[in-house]
């Protein structure tokens, strides 16, 4: 039930993210400052912002950011992941010593915060704001692939094709890193979640996504201002995030009962 | 006990050694001059000059490293540039009620939690378990910036029964409490559960209602008491989201603590500001998993010896 009920909310706000600006026809940076915080309406579904633009052409043009965001931010810390923590677990050494030592650093921030600092640095903007997330992210990746390849170099398939003097590479890439896949999988789509939320929060405080690029975290803090006169400003985008999130969550939770059964 | 102790103590050294570390590379990761972020590129030449060498840009940077870890172990966090005081200062005016806020929400979320855990173990599968469970996964599934406004929409707005920001009376800590322990209390409900049912198949508790206890008093006196060390577990390590959810929290309810300190100090480019804050946040965070690591090889000695 849940499961389907998580791919059944990524299809539709990926959907929306693709053809959604075709079928909603409002232009999300068009202002009819005439009719600011109009509430929702025939015309406008989900009414008018602090500027009069349509929240439900924000709401599609938003989609677009987080999922960009959460695909960007996880496919490279999985990729950075993945290559560190193969190498990591395979080469053993001072080389798993000095990246466990890094990864414990990075660990002892929480969670958010080093996104933060970057971000404080860097400067807000999208580009910044991925840069950030992987920097954190890509830790996570690391530890379990490091975990699952301690185990594989260690079965027989892979110690015949080092015997038979394939190079690193080749073991990693054909025999290793195949091996790690399930779990990676697993992690990249709760991630995809939490990726999604920190995009959200970091433009929730003004660190993400600069105006007037519509962003769900961007729509959900200049709704703040407007509790009294137009909720839906803070309802919508609100509502949005957090349906996404639990979709990816719940898509995770099956995900990992159907490829990891030992899980459950 | 005390050789674990050291042991930890040992292992943490290292990752406060790396975390001052990031914390100093900040400043040097700022696109261009830092000094120029800071006071805007129409700033006089000589006023950037005087800045850098307050900063100690002007020196090598292993000089500026040398400086800064020494200033740490004084505890000198450097000067707010903003405000002109010591950052050490700031962050000391906000610290009690950021801890203030911490705790509230710690105990709003076991207050909620544990209630809600029981009644969805005791009427397992039921309909009251269901209404349980589905109020713990909305608690999980809303990320804390929606649901401070919703709340401060509902509660302040709607029924205008709790004041939407800042602070003074015990009231204005309810509506950021609750916020900041909503995804805690989601959480430990859904242990508190789990571990509950669990323990109401042992033994202990057939033998407890055999010798003619009531059932309330065999779930509450008996199974709850041992149920509770996975769900101790679980806030210990909820401790640090709790920490950085102050940041978001404080930031919606106007609260005057430290992570409300930090993003102002951000918006200002204060960066020896930020810096202090986000080293007293990790400072602080490594700190308290310490002290729960320690805490469990007390409670568990099995811990200490692995």
């Amino acid at each position: 039930m849940t499961r389907r009920l998580g791919i059944w909310i990524i299809a539709i706000t990926a959907a929306a993210a693709v053809v959604g600006p075709w079928l909603v026809h409002a232009d999300p940076s068009y202002q009819d400052l005439a009719d600011r915080l109009a509430a929702p309406s025939r015309e406008h579904w989900l009414g008018l912002d602090e500027l009069g633009r349509d929240v439900l052409a924000r709401l599609v043009a938003g989609a677009r950011i987080s999922l960009l965001v959460g695909i960007a931010v996880v496919g490279i810390s999985a990729t950075v992941g993945i290559a560190v923590g193969s190498l990591a677990g395979y080469l053993g050494g001072w080389f798993d010593d000095g990246i466990g030592r890094m990864m414990d650093v990075l660990l002892a921030f929480p969670g958010i915060l080093l996104a933060i600092a970057l971000v404080a640095v860097l400067g807000p903007s999208l580009t910044n704001v991925v840069l950030a997330l992987v920097t954190i992210g890509w830790v996570s990746y690391a530890r379990l692939v490091r975990g699952q390849v301690l185990k594989v170099r260690e079965l027989e398939y892979v110690q015949a094709a080092r015997a038979l003097g394939a190079p690193l590479g080749r073991v990693l890439l054909k025999h290793v890193i195949p091996a790690t896949m399930t779990a990676v999988t697993v992690q990249a789509t709760l991630g995809m979640a939490g990726a999604i939320i920190a995009e959200a929060s970091l433009s929730f405080l003004g660190l993400g996504v600069q105006p007037p690029t519509p962003s769900w975290g961007t729509m959900l803090d200049a709704g703040r201002s407007h509790l009294f006169d137009a909720p839906h400003l803070t309802l919508v985008p609100g509502a949005a995030i957090a349906i996404l999130v639990l979709g990816f969550n719940f898509a995770g939770d099956a995900l990992r009962d159907r490829l990891d059964p030992r899980a459950t | 006990m005390a050789a674990y102790l050291l042991r930890r103590l040992a292992l943490t050294v290292p990752v406060l050694l790396g975390v001052a570390t990031l914390v100093f590379a900040l400043i040097h990761l700022v696109p261009g001059d830092p000094a120029e972020a800071m006071l805007g590129e129409t700033a006089p030449a000589a006023d950037l000059a005087d800045l850098r060498a307050k900063l100690g840009l002007n020196d090598p940077l292993l000089t500026q490293y040398g400086h800064f870890l020494r200033g740490l172990i004084r505890g000198d966090l450097g000067t707010s540039f903003r405000y002109n005081t010591p950052v050490r200062q700031e962050i000391a005016q906000r610290l009690g009620r950021t801890a203030q806020l911490a705790i509230a929400a710690m105990v709003v979320a076991v207050l909620i939690a544990i209630p809600l855990g029981v009644i969805g173990a005791i009427y397992r599968g039921r309909a009251p378990d269901q209404i349980a469970m589905t109020v713990s996964l909305a608690g999980i599934a809303m990320p804390n910036f929606w649901l401070g406004p919703l709340l401060a929409l509902v509660f302040a707005v709607w029924l205008g029964w709790l004041p939407v920001s800042g602070t003074g009376t015990s009231a204005h800590l309810v509506l950021p409490a609750v916020t900041l322990g909503a995804a805690l209390a989601a959480m430990t409900a859904r242990m508190a559960r789990a571990s509950l049912i669990d323990e109401l198949r042992e033994l202990y508790v057939l033998a407890a209602r055999a010798r003619g206890l009531s059932w309330r008093r065999a779930v509450l006196a008996h199974a709850l008491r041992n149920s509770l060390i996975p769900v101790v577990t679980i806030i210990g390590l909820q401790l640090g989201a709790v920490l950085t959810g102050t940041i978001i929290t404080e930031t919606i309810f106007a609260w005057p603590g430290v992570g409300r300190l930090l993003i102002q100090a951000i918006s200002f480019r204060d960066y020896p500001l930020v810096q202090g804050c986000i080293l007293f946040i990790a400072v602080t965070y490594v700190a308290m998993n310490l002290v729960v690591d320690l805490l469990y090889g007390w409670l568990d000695p099995r811990i200490r010896y692995r």
